[in-house]
């Protein structure tokens, strides 16, 4: 049933998906392949879905451990900006800093960035007991207005005309690729994060009190699992690997800082830490099939005319179905007799 | 099989990769925003229809709407490159680093950039010296306002907002020296609540005229209401308020999207930085309405001279906020300190976000 | 004088479509269930309302088409989170992104069309009185709605059997299907109710904000929504400082810049995040006093035992 039901879901969603195309005059079996099967046909659309899955997949899986422990950050979007400035901060200051350590600085930066982001609502949550949802959410809006004010200000490229952009960066400033294509350094973060992760909640200590203190929390409570510890921990974690994600979006295919660096990625990681049923291993997946998605919803504009909306419909439908599957997995459906009340089945 | 043969086709499309510069030549768009903006995308899209209308079966145009400044960019230049585009047009300033870097990789075909600085030997510049509407537009604010105040709505203090706003001012001031302008950033190009609170604070400060360098037809919608007089953006707006629009500033980039794509199919087509206005048409003012006969004939003179070249609305003598001349009576400011301008012009109260 | 009365009509204005949304929400919640898809909700009210409305030329048919949609939105979510029992927020979340897609697929024909206004409510006599008259009376049908949405909202829940049910069933659900409540069908109806809420936001952005239909027109005031239901600690009236101080903040922010003030535009539009949570941690420092009203059991998936 585990394999099957993300299957059958994938398998409801086309149908819908067929319904859409028909409905608007496409052949269903063209928008089908063109939505799904081409984006990993050629290894351009490969390259470009590694390169806009690996963000997803690197937040997700800090969101993933998360959400296990009932810390709910909804805050990577404002995470993963403050750590892409906080990382280019080097570049744009110190622009002559050319040698592979200054890659590095800005990894660390990133996340640091990130984490001390995120700190700000995991200390509001255990000093004042003011929810995450909120402080998380809010911060996101205060994030992206800081990045707007120093990229129009005081970072702007001087040679740039005043138009908002930074200088680019340049040589060891920027992500190595592979080959000449635009497949950077966070991919193989991500990947690095899931094996992390994977390892982490199966085989540590600190994993399973999250595993616990997400199912049990009273349970966590008695074996002596802090709660505010576990916050304080989810908090960073995701902040750090959120940040690392901006920084790698601004340091490899952006190359320079401008007002947005991130179209959402801190929210749909959310939807991805969710379909990948918040296991890190899922969260690969997961990431890679909204990645698909995405790419196929432009291909779909550029090829079929169709609108770019289909695609937000189909992820949506996407995430209804898995969800409504997972049902399957979760509770054994049976029928019960008109002669009793029934409820919850 | 038809099925088939247009997956086939396709697949063998994808791999093959560029276009020669064959019978028809496909030509594509990349828009910041959706079509439905009824301002700056919506505009370039009528731009790309007046090309299927002229060219007819020799183009075929393909566009993708909504594409967000950074990675998506490049990724979508390239995919339309990859379909065999022979022409493409990148519609928004944060569309320069994706367009050069597409360049780079597909050097046969031709990318033409609005609003950017940088060209390379297959990427050209465009942009429309909308200033020149505005300074009409200012002019035709100080004759119609009661209360000698305007009220603007700005995106985001870039070099061409601020252009903006100045030739405004000295419109505004060549018929009222002591007019005055209040001006509210909203931080979006498109955000019609945004825009249109913006609009009700400013009429609620004593504006009674209404301008906007956003793209939504809010701010109009609210002027209609509280009784002010308002212009559109990017495109006629009359519709949305036929008794308050006093008129437009239209951008109309078909003749530049003809010209181009004509020089692309005879092969003369080169790098180049178009910046043009009124005179070949990129710019144009909606029908002048809602105002007294001698008001639209003032304004049709001052948009005649403009286009003729004989009133350049950046001509001194012209003085800066802190007071310090800017340029000298008898001369015009030149394309280099417009292209970067980031100061006020005397007059206006503001200070400038830097 | 003129001046003030403009400020605060833009205030009410600004704040309507937040108080709407989030008072619907708090009966969502305070029955023990978190839905995060206000934002596709209401955007498809948006949408929804404007359609009905260009389609009759009736405002009222368009208010009525708003509210109808939320509720359609709030059953789908209804019956995945409480007869399928899926993670409450994950469907939430994709309940709104498939609002925000299927809104833009609807609304299609009906982008850059001028739209048919809710006019607003003029007693004549009354209106007329200086200051006063414009500020309380002389609004459209919608604001006076989410007065009154707000103040009912706050009696059901302080002075009836219903208002204790609900409470009762977020607080401790499995005690409550002891008694003898059905949970389910509490729930439904607060799902149901907390759509219809958001629906008429969202009607109340196209048929009188700025009457027309663009894409994403909620531009994220479902997110604020759900963050002033929590801001309110979940006490109805709360609610209403939170819609208002929001709103209050961000036209002063305009205003500030009409003024001329010189201080960043990007700072001015933080202020109503940043005194949000200032707000909220200021309330939050009575512990006792802010888990009085928390619905224990929210987001937690209702399975019945015999």
């Amino acid at each position: 049933m585990a394999v099957l039901s993300p299957l059958l879901a994938v398998g409801l969603t086309g149908i819908v998906g067929a319904a859409l195309f028909a409905a608007q005059g496409i052949s269903p079996v063209l928008g089908l392949y063109i939505y799904f099967i081409e984006p990993v046909t050629t290894l351009w659309s490969l390259e470009e879905l590694v390169v806009k899955s690996a963000p997803l997949v690197l937040i997700g899986v800090g969101l993933a451990i998360s959400f296990r422990a009932n810390v709910w950050n909804i805050g990577a979007e404002g995470q993963l900006t403050i750590g892409a400035l906080a990382g280019s901060a080097l570049p744009i200051l110190a622009h002559e800093w050319q040698s592979p350590s200054v890659l590095g600085a800005m990894l660390v930066l990133g996340a640091l960035g990130g984490a001390a982001y995120a700190a700000i609502p995991a200390w509001l949550r255990n000093r004042f007991g003011v929810n995450e949802i909120l402080t998380s959410l809010m911060l996101v809006y205060v994030a992206q207005l800081c990045l707007d004010w120093l990229v129009r200000g005081p970072w702007r490229d001087p040679q740039g005309y005043n138009f908002p952009q930074s200088v680019a960066f340049e040589g060891w400033q920027l992500l190595p690729t592979l080959g000449d294509g635009r497949l950077h350094l966070g991919a193989g973060l991500a990947l690095l994060a899931v094996v992390a992760a994977f390892l982490f909640l199966s085989r540590t200590l600190r994993g399973f009190e999250i595993v616990v203190s997400g199912q049990a929390p009273r349970a966590g409570a008695f074996a002596g699992f802090s709660r505010a510890r576990m916050v304080w921990f989810c908090f960073l974690l995701s902040g750090a690997l959120a940040g690392i994600a901006g920084l790698a979006e601004v340091a490899g295919p952006s190359e320079h800082l401008q007002p947005i660096v991130s179209p959402g990625y801190g929210f749909t990681a959310i939807i991805v830490a969710f379909l990948g049923r918040l296991n890190p291993v899922g969260v690969l997946f997961a990431g890679v099939l909204l990645g698909i998605s995405y790419l196929g919803g432009e291909a779909a504009q550029v090829e079929l005319a169709l609108s770019g909306k289909t695609a937000q419909v189909f992820q949506g439908t996407l995430l209804f179905f898995i969800l409504a599957c997972d049902t399957l997995i979760l509770y054994r459906l049976r029928w019960v007799g008109t002669a009793r009340g029934g409820d919850g089945d | 099989m038809k099925k088939l043969t247009w997956m086939v086709a396709l697949l063998a499309g994808l791999v093959a990769g560029q276009a020669s510069a064959a019978d028809t030549l496909k030509i594509g768009f990349v828009y910041v925003g959706p079509i439905g903006d009824h301002g700056w995308t919506y505009q370039h899209d009528q731009g790309r229809l007046a090309l299927e209308k002229a060219l007819g079966a020799k183009v075929e145009t393909v566009y993708v709407e909504k594409v967000a400044e950074g990675p998506d960019a490049e990724r979508a230049i390239t995919r339309l490159a990859r379909q065999g585009a022979g022409l493409i047009f990148t519609t928004s300033f944060g569309f320069m680093e994706p367009t050069l870097k597409a360049a780079k990789k597909f050097p046969k075909v031709m990318f033409e950039h609005a609003t950017g600085y940088k060209r390379s030997k297959n990427v050209a510049t465009y942009s429309a010296r909308f200033y020149e509407g505005r300074y009409v537009i200012g002019q035709i604010a100080a004759r119609m306002s009661k209360s000698g105040v305007a009220g603007y709505i700005a995106s985001f203090p870039i070099p061409e907002v601020v252009r903006g706003i100045n030739a405004f001012m000295l419109g505004a001031q060549s018929i009222n020296p002591d007019f005055k302008l209040k001006i509210v950033w909203v931080s979006s190009w498109f955000d019609p609540g945004k825009e249109a609170d913006a609009a009700k604070v400013l009429i609620g400060q004593g504006a009674d005229i209404i301008t906007q360098h956003t793209d939504s037809t809010a701010p109009l919608q609210i002027a209609d209401e509280k009784g002010a007089l308002a212009f559109g953006q990017a495109s006629d707006m009359k519709k949305f308020a036929p008794n308050t629009q006093l008129t437009a500033i239209v951008n109309n980039w078909a003749p530049y999207y003809l010209a181009r794509t004509k020089a692309a199919l005879e092969g003369k087509w080169g790098s180049s930085d178009t910046w043009d206005g009124m005179a070949t048409g990129m710019v144009k003012m909606a029908a002048y309405e809602n105002m007294p006969g001698d008001v639209a004939k003032m304004a049709a003179e001052t948009e005649a001279k403009i286009r003729s070249g004989a009133l350049k609305p950046f001509t001194g003598p012209i003085y800066k906020q802190d007071g310090s001349v800017a340029v000298g009576p008898g001369k015009s400011l030149d394309d280099g300190t417009l292209l970067g301008m980031n100061w006020y012009v005397k007059g206006i109260d503001d200070k400038l976000p830097q | 004088m003129a001046e003030l009365l403009a400020v605060l009509l833009t205030i009410i204005a600004a704040s309507t479509p937040l108080l709407l949304a989030a008072t619907g929400e708090l009966v969502v919640e305070r029955s023990g269930v978190l839905n995060l898809g206000v934002e596709g909700m209401m955007v498809m009210g948006a949408v929804c309302g404007f359609a009905a409305a260009s389609a009759t030329g009736s405002p009222a048919v368009g208010v009525l088409g708003a509210a109808g949609a939320g509720i359609v939105m709030a059953g789908l979510f209804g019956f995945l989170t409480q007869t399928l029992l899926t993670n409450q927020v994950a469907t939430g979340l994709a309940l709104t992104l498939f609002g925000l897609g299927a809104s833009g697929l609807i609304g299609e024909p009906y982008t850059g069309l001028p739209g048919v206004k809710v006019r607003p409510i003029d007693i004549p006599g009354v209106s007329d009185v200086p200051f006063l008259g414009p500020l309380l009376f002389g609004h459209d049908i919608l604001v006076y709605i989410s007065f009154a949405l707000v103040a009912g909202v706050a009696w059901v829940f302080a002075r009836t059997r219903l208002g204790l049910i609900i409470r009762a069933v977020g607080v401790n659900h499995d005690s409550a299907h002891a008694l003898g409540f059905n949970v389910v069908a509490i729930r439904y109806g607060c799902i149901l109710f907390g759509g219809a809420c958001a629906g008429l936001a969202g009607g109340y952005l196209s048929l009188v904000y700025t009457p027309q239909w663009i894409e994403n027109m909620s531009a994220g005031r479902g997110w604020i929504a759900l963050a002033l239901v929590v801001f309110a600690t979940w006490v109805p009236l709360r609610v209403l400082l939170g819609a208002y101080l929001f709103g209050a903040v961000w036209i002063m922010g305009l205003y500030a810049q009409g003024l001329g003030v010189n201080i960043a535009p990007q700072f001015l539009a933080a202020l109503p995040y940043l005194v949000t949570i200032a707000a909220l941690v200021l309330i939050s420092r009575n512990r006792a006093l802010a888990k009085v009203n928390t619905p224990t059991c929210i987001g937690q998936a209702f399975v019945a035992d015999r």
